[in-house]
């Protein structure tokens, strides 16, 4: 499997955040190349003075959804940015900021976490992502 | 007949896909021939990992429930 896994990440929210992590970490075990696309409230939550900071969920996880993914972080859940880290380790991920979000959020790249590898525009990550799938989160 | 285990990795206290990672990076770490055992408690690893062994292409050497976790025992074969 020569295609990397693509990921556009939206939303900035930590449950979807932990997502694509884990689905960053599988892949990366597996060996596949993945390439992940940095836009809006995502790109807002890998800037280093908050990538630490919790950032709620999704209005769909409710109060007792809520209680649960807090047991699972007291319980030890890796947060999704460590896990990125772990990925990283383990294969090749390379994590991209979308330039026309950084103008728009007015986001520096001196701003961004080290897990960001750097700042390219939607045309750069189609050709990146070649032939493989792209999914949006 | 039973392998010996070179290293044990503890992961119980890891969630999907932690205990695989770990393994990943011990196995990286080790010789060929080595056999490596990971314990997980996260329901996930025990159908993952084997599958992930026999894809990268090591040798699974058993699994098993123990009190509360899994042990996956695999040796590493290239």
């Amino acid at each position: 499997m020569d295609e990397p896994i693509n990921l556009v990440l939206f939303s900035g929210t930590d449950d979807k955040l932990q997502a694509a992590a884990v689905m960053t970490a599988g892949a990366a075990a597996l060996g596949r190349r993945v390439n992940i696309f940095l836009q809006y409230w995502a790109l807002d939550a890998f800037r280093k003075d908050r990538i630490a900071t919790g950032r709620g969920l999704s209005a769909e996880a409710g109060e007792a959804g809520a209680a649960l993914v807090a047991a699972a972080a007291k319980a030890g859940q890796s947060p999704w940015h460590e896990t990125l880290r772990q990925a990283k380790e383990l294969g090749e991920v390379d994590i991209q900021a979308c330039s026309l979000s950084m103008d728009v959020l007015k986001i520096e790249e001196d701003d961004l976490d080290p897990l960001v590898d750097g700042v390219e525009g939607v045309t750069a990550f189609y050709i990146n992502a070649g032939d493989g799938h792209i999914v949006f989160i | 007949m039973a392998a010996t285990i070179t290293r044990t990795v503890d992961a119980r206290g890891s969630f999907c896909p932690g205990p695989l990672m770990e393994l990943i990076r011990a196995i990286k770490e080790s010789e060929v021939g080595d056999t490596i055992a990971v314990w997980s408690a996260d329901k996930g690893s025990k159908l993952d990992i084997p599958k992930w062994i026999e894809k990268a292409g090591h040798t699974l050497v058993s699994l098993e429930s123990k009190d509360g976790y899994d042990e996956i025992v695999v040796t590493k074969a290239r």
